[in-house]
């Protein structure tokens, strides 16, 4: 086995097992411990930069990058016009820079901060190293390989698809320049990370506000029943 | 008609002293953990004075409760998808700085000093750090200089106050202050319920205790933003939020909360109070000054034998009801009409009711006679103390804790609702005074007890149930039938001693 099928072929399995296994029992079992711990009581104006950046970056990429996985050929159409290429990576570079920035800010905002230094633990330090690397490695492969949104259905569509569909092919990676690699793999990290850190609040966004009426009443006795 | 019981506390400011055993009480049993250090479910305020947290009754700033415009009822703090926008950062929250940077003393230094010319001191740290520092706030930071002008002069209940009489408030040696202690009104229609996107905020059904479910709360701390009275409190360590629990796990076993019952003033009594669910929205939906009427209207007569009968239809049973009709919050707040919610612009529906403070009233009065006798500065009023009862009874709108600001407290204004909950106050003090002193009523007593719109035989409860009731009195407790409920899948025994909250996983951040 080498290299390339360990970290591309092998490992993706690992982290996606980990994601899912220990993300449902945590969940199911521990569900005090799931969590944003929000830092925000004991730090305001760092974070407001820095949480409002990271997350809208991160958010709007993700999902830039849900789209490119799911209807590759739409992607491809949409980007027949130079123009609407044009606009689609200016906007894509923009979001990552911001979560760039946004992290960068978290970061030595949890590092030089006292007060948000004590109440860290060394996973909270570990995720957003590994966001960094992640957008920082997102962000050179945009800037250094255009373009991105031209490539991606014809490389990585495939190569996602052939993990999720359990035929993986891990060729398709192996001639990647390194920075799109390590952005590959530091995803498979970052779901690997994501079941044993503050990650697993991303799947706890709470839709179900906009339809819930305001008030809860529960009737503790009819429960016991 | 939709009834539903309530545990209610009432707080009768005239008889608090300050002195914040409360306070200590629920430290001890509840709050003394990490990341709880700086609660305190329950506070003692110093008024005129900015609160703990400081400043939290200004909602411009921290969007506590709701509004009521055109029709709607709204929280102040989002609209839902406001809400879900904000979780990134939640512009309203207060910062630990509003509450105070919690602070212990290394006493240790006590003991390991190497020796030397001068006495060892324990010097303030953190508990959040651990780092030295110098505390330049507290929860009690204003305690009894709350009339300073230092304090005091930031207080939003001043506004509407005239000039002259906001410069009296904190007159050199004629500083007028009272106390407000403050737990969770365990609102009717709450804030922190409506504002948690994820719905782990609830309100019991069975008592009316408003609780956070600690599993489901995901620290998007809306809760602490849109409780106008700042009673939600975010756990920093856990990462989830955190309140005062009304001591259900006392209640449920015939204890009273621990603030009141250790309160050494005997200021708080404990209660059931019937309430018709189904008409909690509109009784929020009015306009400001008729807010305490409208709350008050859908409190239930425990006697009428239609809210009985509608009782039982919800399940309620016999003891509870019972319970209602023996309440002293019941007697206090419907009844005599001598108490109120505190704030009730707030629009939350708070079911904790206070009776105004009396004691500090007279000054200004005195101050406003001796003008009128030519007099000036501290010269004692020559005329007898009972007389003088009765000068303040005729004037009480001069008295030295203004109405007005009672009013910004108690009735969103609306002095009218204040001055005759002072004036039976003040009727029953004279005629018990002349009773106990004067070995006689006076006629001009009686006239005054009639004015006030007071029996002799109220008046004579009222004293009763003010100052000189059993605990049984002050603290009537309906039976919880904790055998069926469900907490008896726990065991008990295991959950004392551990933080009333049961964690599964004992905290390992801040360690
Ligand atoms: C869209 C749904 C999301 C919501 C509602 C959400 C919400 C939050 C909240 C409330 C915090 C706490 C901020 C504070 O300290 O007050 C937080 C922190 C954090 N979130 Fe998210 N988040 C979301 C998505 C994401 C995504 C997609 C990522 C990464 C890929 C992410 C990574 C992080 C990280 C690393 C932190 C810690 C920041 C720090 O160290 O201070 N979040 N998030
Ligand atoms: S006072 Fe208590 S019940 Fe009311 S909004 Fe605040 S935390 Fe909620
Ligand atoms: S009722 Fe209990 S939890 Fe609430 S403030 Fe009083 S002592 Fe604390």
């Amino acid at each position: 086995m080498n290299w390339n099928t360990l970290l591309f072929g092998v490992f993706p399995y690992i982290a996606l097992t980990l994601a899912v296994v220990v993300t449902a029992y945590r969940m199911a079992y521990r569900p005090f411990s799931v969590s944003a711990q929000s830092s925000q009581l004991l730090e305001q104006k760092r974070l407001f930069y820095g949480s409002i950046a990271m997350h809208w970056g991160l958010v709007l990429v993700l999902l830039g990058h849900l789209l490119a996985l799911l209807i590759p050929k739409g992607l491809l159409l949409w980007n027949a016009v130079p123009l609407r290429l044009y606009l689609l990576e200016i906007t894509g570079l923009g979001l990552g820079l911001w979560a760039l920035v946004g992290t960068w800010v978290l970061l030595t905002r949890r590092l030089s901060v006292a007060r948000v230094r004590a109440a860290s633990t060394s996973m909270d330090y570990l995720v957003l190293v590994v966001i960094l690397v992640s957008a920082l490695s997102g962000v050179l492969t945009a800037l250094l390989y255009r373009f991105g949104s031209y490539w991606f259905p014809a490389v990585m569509t495939p190569y996602l698809w052939s993990i999720f569909t359990l035929q993986p092919r891990p060729e398709l990676i192996a001639d990647l320049p390194f920075w799109t690699q390590l952005h590959v793999f530091n995803f498979w990290v970052f779901l690997a990370v994501f079941p044993f850190s503050r990650l697993v609040h991303i799947i706890t966004v709470p839709l179900g506000y906009v339809l819930r009426p305001w008030q809860i009443v529960i009737w503790v006795r009819k429960l016991a029943r | 008609m939709k009834v539903r019981t309530h545990m209610s506390m009432l707080f009768h400011l005239d008889k608090c002293i300050g002195c914040h055993t409360c306070s200590i009480a629920c430290k001890n049993l509840w709050t003394d953990r990490k990341g709880a250090e700086y609660m305190w479910w329950n506070n003692v305020e110093t008024r005129p004075g900015a609160g703990y947290p400081t400043g939290w009754e200004d909602q411009d700033r921290f969007k506590g409760g709701w509004e009521y415009k055109d029709g709607h009822l709204d929280l102040r703090l989002h609209s839902r998808t406001q809400g879900l926008f904000r979780l990134f950062f939640n512009p309203a929250l207060p910062s630990i700085d509003d509450y105070y940077d919690p602070y212990t003393f290394r006493y240790s230094d006590l003991f390991t000093s190497p020796e030397g010319e001068d006495q060892p001191t324990a010097v303030p740290v953190s508990m959040i750090t651990g780092e030295v520092m110098t505390p330049t706030s507290g929860p009690n930071w204003d305690d009894d200089l709350g009339g300073s002008p230092l304090y005091a002069q930031n207080d939003p209940n001043l506004k509407g106050l005239d000039p002259e009489v906001r410069a009296q408030l904190s007159e050199i040696e004629g500083v007028v202050f009272q106390y407000l202690p403050r737990i969770c009104n365990h609102c009717l229609n709450p804030g922190c319920v409506a504002a948690c996107p994820t719905g782990a905020i609830y309100k019991r059904a069975e008592d009316g205790v408003v609780l956070v479910n600690e599993n489901k709360c995901k620290a998007w701390r809306m809760c602490v933003a849109a409780c106008p009275y700042k009673k939600v409190y975010y756990n920093w360590a856990t990462g989830k939020s955190e309140k005062c629990i009304l001591c259900f796990p006392r209640l449920e076993t015939g204890q009273a909360p621990a603030c009141a019952h250790s309160c050494v003033g005997r200021i708080r009594y404990m209660g059931v109070l019937l309430y018709d669910a189904d008409r909690i929205p509109e009784a929020a939906m009015v306009p400001d000054d008729q807010l305490v009427e409208s709350q008050l209207g859908i409190i239930l007569d425990p006697f009428d034998p239609e809210v009985i009968a509608a009782a039982k239809a919800e399940g309620i049973d016999d003891g509870w009801i019972k319970a209602a009709q023996n309440s002293p919050i019941y007697k206090f707040v419907k009844v005599w009409r001598l108490a109120f919610p505190l704030h009730p612009e707030y629009r939350t529906l708070a079911m904790m009711f206070y009776v105004p403070p009396l004691s500090p009233v007279v000054s200004t009065l005195e101050k406003a006679l001796r003008a009128s006798q030519g007099k000036e500065g501290l010269v004692r009023l020559d005329i007898p103390e009972t007389d003088l009862d009765f000068e303040v009874y005729e004037s009480l709108e001069r008295a030295r804790m203004p109405v007005k600001y009672l009013a910004n407290l108690f009735t969103a204004g609306n002095e009218s609702l204040v001055v005759p909950a002072l004036k039976k106050m003040l009727a029953v003090r004279i005629l018990k005074r002349q009773e106990s002193l004067e070995g006689g009523v006076t006629e001009k007593a009686l006239r005054v007890l009639q004015d006030a719109g007071l029996t002799l035989e109220e008046a004579e409860a009222i004293y009763r149930l003010t100052t000189l009731p059993t605990l049984e009195e002050r603290f009537v407790l309906p039976p919880y039938h904790r055998e069926m409920a469900a907490e008896v899948w726990k065991d008990p025994l295991a959950h004392k001693g551990e933080t009333g909250f049961g964690y599964i996983q004992p905290p390992l951040r801040g360690e």
